[in-house]
Parts: structure tokens; C-alpha cells; sequence
């Protein structure tokens, strides 16, 4: 039996803790914001954080994750309000939308980090998100909306 | 009932309340969830009659315009609109939703989309397929908004006692042109709703003038909020109570079956409760399950791990020595052989003789996977004599009908609801997955969500087809083109459903191999024979992407041999203004025209001609770009649209290729949502870029050599073209609608590679590029 503590809140799971954290947040708590894409750590949908970083929930044991605040793309924010959500919705970002949780959370997690991303640092930290459909030119502007406060 | 759980339908937040004395909760169920009539009851929807002719009833259900199917409000007056096409990143769930909304005159804030579940027969056509959704339901569409707001005036007419002509719908309420009183369309909804629908005939479209949403690009897409805040359903969200968690260990060889297996491992995973074998259909399958056996677990986490401990022993079957690098030669020595011949315009073997100079080259595009975001998912309970799956496919109609068939049930007992789509690229059209998610429910008796890793996506896909295309060019000695012998080998998509299939079809023939526009007065088209050793499956614009690539490359290769300006090259070879109609060429049989009529869409060389100028132009072709940069061009219809694109490419002193921008100009015809049309053209020079630099699926004994991301490379943000500059040609309604979602793939990977000849001298005749820039 591990506890997580996830969005705030704190719930228990009683099943095999090496299982990936991703699966834990999907299939026993209904948490389907965070989204499977390759199991690998190489596409980036799965992204939450974990004690405020950024991380690939497929590459998590939910017992590693226990005891530590976890945010999925639910608890980013109250109102789905964030900053990046919000530029998200004014650049019209996403087309299947389905790797945007994603993406948000690692684009979340880098303007906390560094509120004034050079585009160096954005490449560096967003190549590791895939979008299949291919709005990366949106997600750029939007990062930018984001840093830019505009 | 609420035995399953309709979360996983977007979500609709509306104040309760009641349409014709019928709960709001009830209205909703009834739309969703019973398939029952939402405004009125007994009425035969009415065919659609259209504006200009279509494909569009030819397809199983054809089209529906009825209001009675599509339309309901409520008494405080919100709206609630049926999307009957799968949305996998178009739009489209928006788009035709937004044209009702239009033309019955409803204030778009006031309207909520909620997705029909499979069914033909009542919707119309779901196949969401062939870039089809905009071409063949805009009229229905409009016809439906029409009659809806047809049916409010008469109501209103009624009520006020006049004549139906002194009353006028305007956003969201009816004016009467007597009195100026007015009526919001929530009072009125119950006595529209008794109204039988008008016939085409009486139907009055709106001015398209006075638009408020098509056209305007400022509409978001519905589910934009609900994306960014994870709320989004997705074919994989899908919950139902008591649902556990599958995954299927599948032949490693299309063809192959299972021979015995060993669980014991397997269930001494914590989490795993049960493994079963999942039956498999000779090869070709069509869209039936390969077999194989699946565990089922607590969560798929387990089931996965259940997986690895499996000891299966397979039969190999046929394609056991399928290899890509054996299979090439034989394509390759199929080209250099004549072929099958599908067009013949003069005699071309006599003006190759007889030419100053041929120019040859063949062209390779391999195997690829689709890779959506989202891989194949479906969540499906097979009890007491019903069927219900939440599944992300393009055809709902057609997987309720096989879903229906598998489990010998009749269609009625069987209900597919369409979350949303996390990406599909033409994979999911075909829905084996949700076949396999039944067959698994049905062995265990419990909902099975069953989820496809990465994994078994990369290895059991239905693959774009791998092909070699041969083109010889004969020039005058002043220059002309005078002879163009184009052999075009790849196996056929249809080799997934007939066995032995080894030509291709009239399909494939027909997307940019024989409606081939050049004004070349001798003009050949072979097609070799090429047997298929795998599943083979619709990829966004298809047999598009090879010919395009062949013929746009050998347009740059001919402007190279002959020092002509390559953009001036494409021009002179699509000719003049003109009518192209294959149907007159000897050896073209069963032409296709993406199911629609050549009459309402014929080849038209001034629209090709048009983008390939605009495109230039945006990009300012001619201007002076420093060493290692140069701009490339390409044209091409597909989807009947027409589409030019120009890169501008960028090779450095290492060999490392950049895009650093890309110019698309699209003649779609009339259009319902720009900004949607710009997001699609924006992906294809992402996904473009992917297949042209990196992505490849290679076979190695029958079995397919990479398995994720890392060997499958698709295009990430640090090299994607960040600058796509989309210009659309304004079309007005006199100019029918045509396809958007692939017409935007074809010119990419050929203007790349122009663009990279013109920055380096090097030619690309082999995708992907992969390190032939290496220095």
C-alpha cells in the first residue's frame, strides 16, 4: 500500500508499486489528462510533476512517486486558468489536442524554472515532447505568449 | 441505465430543462446514448439533394440533412448540434456543427456539440476518411440549419398568426416583420419540433454574405478548453464501471499464428487476473484481428508486465522472409521492366527514341508507420447479447457494422460512441483494435479497455506502402519535353482485403500517377507487379506522397539538365489553361476521381497553375539566398484541391539540414474555417519533414526492425519549420469544396528535396534522407 499525493489531495493504492506511475494515475484513479504515447520516456505525453519538476510519468514506479506532491494536468491549475493554458487557447495551439497535457506541463514547468526562456532553451526543453500532428509552430508562440505576459 | 459511464463523452454543461416535455438530462441520453429522435418523433429523415454533385450517396448511408436527426434546443433556448464525422485534429467536429449553427441563424455561444455514435444509416456516411468530411457535408450541413430554421419561422408564423414570408430568424430569436415582436428560438422549440421537415425544394439558404461564422476563422475549435485543462475525452479515457485492463501479444509476422502458449509466468505477475487466447483471421484480414493471446490485468501497467512473462510459440506463415533491402531490388528491377500500361497519350517508347535526350531517375519512399499521439485504444463490454465500445476510429459505421458481424449480434444490440481521436492519419479507419477489445470482454465477461503500447503500433500497423518510381523524360533538341514514361511499383492497400491483390487499384492509379496534368504530347503511365507481404493501410494522401515525390523531383531534375528555372519548368510543363480528363486517354480504365465527379471536379491546370504562382510569389522565388540555401517548389492536386508548396532550405557546412520557412498556397474551393485550414497545412510540413528526413518501417525476416520513437523518427520542435506561411485562395460558394486534411503532404517532400538540389547540388532520390547530407 502506497499513498499519493496527487493534486492536492492524498489517495492510496494497493496494487504492485513498480507499476508505472502513469498507469496508477490513469487506470486506478480516472486521472486521464495525463496521457500515454510511448512508454519510453521518448514523446513526452505523459508529463506531470513531481515535486515541482517536470517528469515522464512512464518512466516513474508509483512507489518512487510516493510521499511527494504530484500535479497532473487536472491540478495545474484551479480554473485551467495557467498562463500557458491560457496562451494554449489564444494561439488556437492544438489540432488532435491529445500530447497538449503534455506539452503544457513541460512548458509549465520550464517558464517556472525559467520565466524567460531563451529560444535555445525552449527547443532544448520542449524537443522532448512529440506532437504527431505537428503545431509545434503554435507551441512556440505560445510559449512566447507565456513568457512574454502577453 | 448507467451501467456505463458517459464521462467519456465531452462533457456538456447545460442548465437542466426540458425540450417538448422531455427532461434536458432525457434529451441528452437520447442523443447520446439511445439514438432516439432529438426534436420531434416518427419522421423518415430526408435525403440530401445538392447544390453541386457529389460522391457523397454513393457512400454507405450517404448523406442526411434532417434536423429532426441532427437539432435540438431546448426551452431556455441552448442548442445542441450532433458531429457525425470523427474528429482526429481537423476541426471538423466544429466545423460542419458551425455551418447548422449558421444557417439556422443560432448564436454560436448558445450551442453545444455532442458526437453521434455509429450509425450510417441515420447520420449519413461516417467514414472519416479521404479528406471527405467538408466536401460532402457542407450542403447537407447547410440544408439541415436551413430547414431548422425554416421550421422555427413557420412556428413563430403560427403562433403570431401570419404568413410564414412576415417572419424572419436572426441570431436566436424570430422577428415578426409586422409587429417587431420577437420570439428567442428556446419558446418556440417545442412547436418547431412538431414540424415535419421541409423538403430540399422549399429550403431557403442563407446569402453567404451574411455569414456570421463560416468563413470568418475566429471561431475556436469546442473542445479547446477542455484540451488544455485534460478534460478532453480520448478514445483511450473511455471508462466503464468494472472495467479491466488488456493487452495482446500478436504474430510477429502478418500471416503468422499463434501455436501454444505458456501464462504461468505471466500470472504470477501482481495485477494480472487473466490471460486468453484472442482469435485470429487468415490472412488478408481486412480490419479482422491478427490473434494472439491477451492479458488482462488490474491496470494496463500490469498487463504489460504480464506480457513480458508470456512464453508463445508462433507460426511464421508466408511472409516469413519478407526483408526491405531484398524487396527494394525487386521493385527497382520491376521498374526498368515495362509494365502494365495505365495511361497512354501517343506513342512515348518512340519519342524516347527518337528524343535529343532521356533523363532517367528512380525515386524510393519506404514503409512508414502513422505513429498518432494517441495509439490504437478501445474500451468494450460484450454482455447479454449487446455490444458498447468507446472507440477512437475514423468509421464508427463501418466498426459497429464488422463489431455487429464478429459477435453475430444485430447492428441495433451494438453502439459505438467516438471520443475524440488523439491524432489517426488514416490508421484508424481501420479498427482491429476494437474487434480484439471485444473478443477479450466477451472471453472474460467484463468491460475491457484494451490499449496498444507504442510498441505493437510501430510493428503491427497497416503500413504506407513502400514504391519505386521510374521516370524517363525525352527532350527536343530545343528543349522541349516531348516524352514522359512514368513506371510507378508498390504493393497494393487492397492486399489487405483480397488475397493476391498485386497491382494497384484504380484508386491508387488515380491519386497523381495517371490524372498526371502535364501537357506533354506523348505520356505513359506502367504499373509494375508487386506482391504484398504486410498490412498495408491508408497514410495521410496515401499514393499521393511517392508519385508527387517522383514527379515534382524529375520536374526539378529536367530544369536542372536543361539550366531552366525550376518554378518556370513546373509552369511550362502544366501548359496551358486547360481541362485534363484521364477518361480520354487510352489505357486508363475506372478512373478515379477521390469518388467524386470529374464534372463537378475536374483537373483544372489554371487552379494548379494559380498556387504554384501565389506560393512563388509569397516566397519571393528569384531572390538571392546566401551559399547552402535555396529555395524548392512543388505542385500537385490531391483530394481535389490544389496545392503548391515552396521550401526554403538550409544545409551547413556539416551537412545538417534546416527549413527555415515554408510557403503553401491551397485552392480548397469554398472554405468553412481558415484558420483550421492554416493548422493543417502548418502539421503537414511538420509530418512532411518526418517522412522526408527521417521516418522509415524496414522488415527483417517477415518482422518489423524499429518499435518506438527512437527507431520510428518523427520531427521534433528543435527542427521543425517554425515559419509556415499558408495562403488560401478565396473561393466563394460557386466553387465546390474540397478536401484539406492531406492535400498539404504531397508537395513537401519533393519541394524539400528541389530546395536542397538548389543549396547543394546534391539530388534526394531515396527517402528518407537520413545522413546522404552527411560531410
Amino acid at each position: 500500500m502506497i499513498t499519493l499525493q496527487l493534486n492536492g489531495e492524498q489517495h492510496t493504492y494497493d496494487g504492485d508499486p513498480s507499476v508505472p506511475l502513469l498507469w496508477v494515475l490513469r487506470d486506478e484513479f480516472g486521472l486521464t489528462g495525463t496521457k500515454f504515447g510511448c512508454g519510453e520516456g521518448l514523446c513526452g505525453a505523459c508529463t506531470v510533476h513531481l515535486a515541482g519538476a517536470a517528469v515522464r510519468s512512464c518512466q516513474i514506479a508509483a512507489g518512487d512517486a510516493a510521499g511527494k506532491p504530484i500535479v497532473t494536468i487536472e491540478g495545474l491549475d484551479p480554473h485551467g486558468d495557467h498562463i500557458v493554458q491560457r496562451a494554449w487557447r489564444e494561439t488556437n495551439a492544438p489540432q488532435c489536442g491529445y500530447c497538449h497535457a503534455g506539452q503544457i506541463m513541460q512548458a509549465a514547468a520550464l517558464l517556472a524554472a525559467h520565466p524567460k526562456p531563451t529560444e535555445a532553451e525552449v527547443f532544448a526543453t520542449m524537443a522532448g515532447n512529440i506532437c504527431r500532428c505537428g503545431c509545434y509552430q503554435r507551441i512556440a508562440e505560445a510559449i512566447h505568449l507565456a513568457a512574454t505576459g502577453a | 441505465m448507467s451501467m456505463f459511464d458517459l464521462a467519456a463523452v465531452p462533457p456538456v454543461t447545460i442548465a437542466p430543462g426540458s425540450l417538448a416535455n422531455v427532461s434536458r438530462r432525457f434529451v441528452l441520453k437520447g442523443i447520446v446514448a439511445s439514438g432516439a429522435l432529438v426534436v420531434g418523433t416518427g419522421l423518415a429523415p430526408h435525403r440530401a439533394l445538392a447544390g453541386w454533385a457529389t460522391g457523397a450517396d454513393k457512400m454507405p448511408g450517404g448523406t442526411v440533412y434532417d434536423p429532426h436527426v441532427f437539432v435540438a434546443i431546448d426551452p431556455s433556448g441552448e442548442v445542441t448540434i450532433l458531429a457525425a464525422r470523427s474528429e482526429m485534429g481537423t476541426g471538423v467536429r466544429t466545423s460542419l456543427p458551425m455551418v447548422v449553427a449558421d444557417e439556422m441563424e443560432a448564436d454560436w455561444s448558445r450551442v453545444h456539440v455532442v458526437q453521434a455514435p455509429g450509425d450510417d444509416k441515420k447520420y449519413g456516411n461516417q467514414n472519416t476518411d479521404g479528406s471527405r468530411s467538408t466536401r460532402h457535408f457542407v450542403q447537407p450541413m447547410r440544408q439541415c440549419g436551413a430547414a431548422m430554421r425554416m421550421m422555427l419561422e413557420r412556428a413563430a408564423a403560427v403562433r403570431w398568426g401570419i404568413d410564414p414570408a412576415q417572419v424572419r430568424a436572426e441570431n436566436h430569436v424570430v422577428v415578426s416583420l409586422v409587429s417587431g415582436e420577437r420570439i428567442g428560438y428556446g419558446e418556440l422549440a417545442a412547436a418547431a419540433s412538431a414540424l415535419p421537415t421541409p423538403p430540399v425544394g422549399e429550403l431557403k439558404l442563407k446569402d453567404p454574405k451574411d455569414f456570421r461564422y463560416i468563413g470568418t476563422g475566429t471561431i475556436p475549435i469546442v473542445d479547446l478548453h477542455d484540451i488544455t485543462t485534460g478534460h478532453a475525452g480520448y478514445g483511450i479515457d473511455a471508462k466503464i464501471p468494472g472495467m479491466k485492463f488488456a493487452v495482446v501479444a500478436r504474430p510477429p509476422v502478418v500471416g503468422g499464428k499463434l501455436v501454444s502458449y505458456d501464462a504461468s509466468e505471466a500470472l504470477k505477475v501482481p495485477g494480472v487476473e487473466r490471460v486468453v487466447e484472442v482469435q485470429g483471421w487468415p490472412w488478408p484480414h481486412k480490419f479482422y484481428p491478427m490473434g494472439g493471446v491477451a492479458v488482462v490485468a488490474r491496470n494496463t501497467g500490469s498487463a504489460i508486465k504480464g506480457r513480458e512473462k508470456l512464453r508463445i510459440q508462433w507460426e511464421d506463415g508466408s511472409n516469413a522472409g519478407y526483408d526491405s533491402a531484398a524487396y527494394r531490388k525487386q521493385l527497382e528491377a520491376t521498374a526498368r521492366q515495362p509494365g502494365l500500361v495505365v495511361r497512354e497519350d501517343g506513342d512515348a517508347e518512340a519519342a524516347l527514341k527518337s528524343a535529343a535526350r532521356v533523363i532517367s531517375a528512380e525515386y524510393y519512399i519506404p514503409h512508414l508507420a502513422h505513429a498518432s499521439m494517441e495509439p490504437p485504444s478501445a474500451t468494450v463490454h460484450v454482455a447479454g447479447g449487446k455490444c458498447v465500445a468507446y472507440a477512437a476510429t475514423q468509421d464508427a459505421g463501418g466498426c459497429r457494422d464488422d463489431l455487429a458481424a464478429m459477435l453475430k449480434l444485430p447492428a441495433a444490440d451494438v453502439t459505438v460512441y467516438t471520443p475524440l481521436l488523439g491524432g489517426a492519419f488514416g490508421r484508424k479507419s481501420a479498427y482491429d483494435f476494437v474487434l480484439e477489445a471485444a473478443l477479450v470482454s466477451q472471453a472474460v465477461g467484463a468491460p475491457i479497455k484494451l490499449t496498444w503500447t507504442r510498441e505493437d503500433d510501430i510493428r503491427h500497423d497497416f503500413y504506407h506502402v513502400v514504391s519505386v518510381e521510374r521516370i524517363d523524360a525525352g527532350v527536343d533538341s530545343g528543349g522541349k519535353v516531348l516524352a514522359w514514361r512514368h513506371r510507378s511499383v508498390a504493393p497494393t492497400i487492397f492486399a489487405s482485403f483480397v488475397k493476391g491483390a498485386d497491382h494497384e487499384s484504380p484508386v491508387e492509379l488515380g491519386m497523381g500517377f495517371i490524372d498526371n496534368p502535364f501537357h506533354i504530347a506523348n505520356l505513359r503511365c506502367e504499373n509494375g507487379k508487386a506482391e504484398a507481404h504486410t498490412r498495408l493501410g491508408w497514410f495521410r494522401s496515401v499514393s499521393n506522397i511517392p508519385h508527387a515525390f517522383a514527379v515534382q523531383s524529375m520536374v526539378g531534375e529536367i530544369a536542372a539538365a536543361l539550366g531552366r528555372d525550376p518554378k518556370d519548368m513546373l509552369l511550362e510543363l502544366i501548359g496551358p489553361d486547360r481541362i485534363v480528363d484521364p477518361r480520354q486517354s487510352a489505357g486508363v480504365k475506372d478512373y478515379w476521381n477521390y469518388g467524386d465527379p470529374p464534372e463537378t471536379y475536374p483537373i483544372d491546370t489554371a487552379r494548379l497553375k494559380r498556387v504554384a504562382e501565389r506560393a512563388a510569389q509569397a516566397a519571393g522565388w528569384g531572390k538571392t539566398l546566401p551559399k547552402g540555401e535555396g529555395l524548392g517548389i512543388a505542385a500537385h492536386r490531391s483530394f481535389l484541391s490544389y496545392v503548391a508548396t515552396v521550401v526554403h532550405a538550409k544545409v551547413d557546412e556539416h551537412g545538417r539540414l534546416s527549413v527555415p520557412a515554408v510557403y503553401t498556397s491551397i485552392d480548397c474551393g469554398f472554405h468553412i474555417n481558415p484558420e483550421r485550414i492554416r493548422s493543417q497545412l502548418e502539421g503537414a510540413a511538420v509530418m512532411g519533414l518526418a517522412l522526408t528526413k527521417h521516418s522509415r518501417i524496414t522488415f527483417k525476416r517477415g518482422r518489423v526492425e524499429q518499435d518506438n520513437f527512437d527507431g520510428f523518427v518523427v520531427t521534433r520542435i528543435d527542427e521543425a519549420p517554425l515559419n509556415v506561411h499558408v495562403d488560401i485562395v478565396p473561393a466563394d460558394w460557386t466553387v465546390p469544396a474540397a478536401g484539406v486534411g492531406e492535400p498539404g503532404m504531397p508537395p513537401f517532400a519533393p519541394a524539400l528535396c528541389n530546395a536542397i538540389f538548389t543549396a547543394t547540388g546534391k539530388r534526394i532520390r531515396s527517402l528518407p534522407i537520413g545522413d546522404q547530407l552527411a560531410i
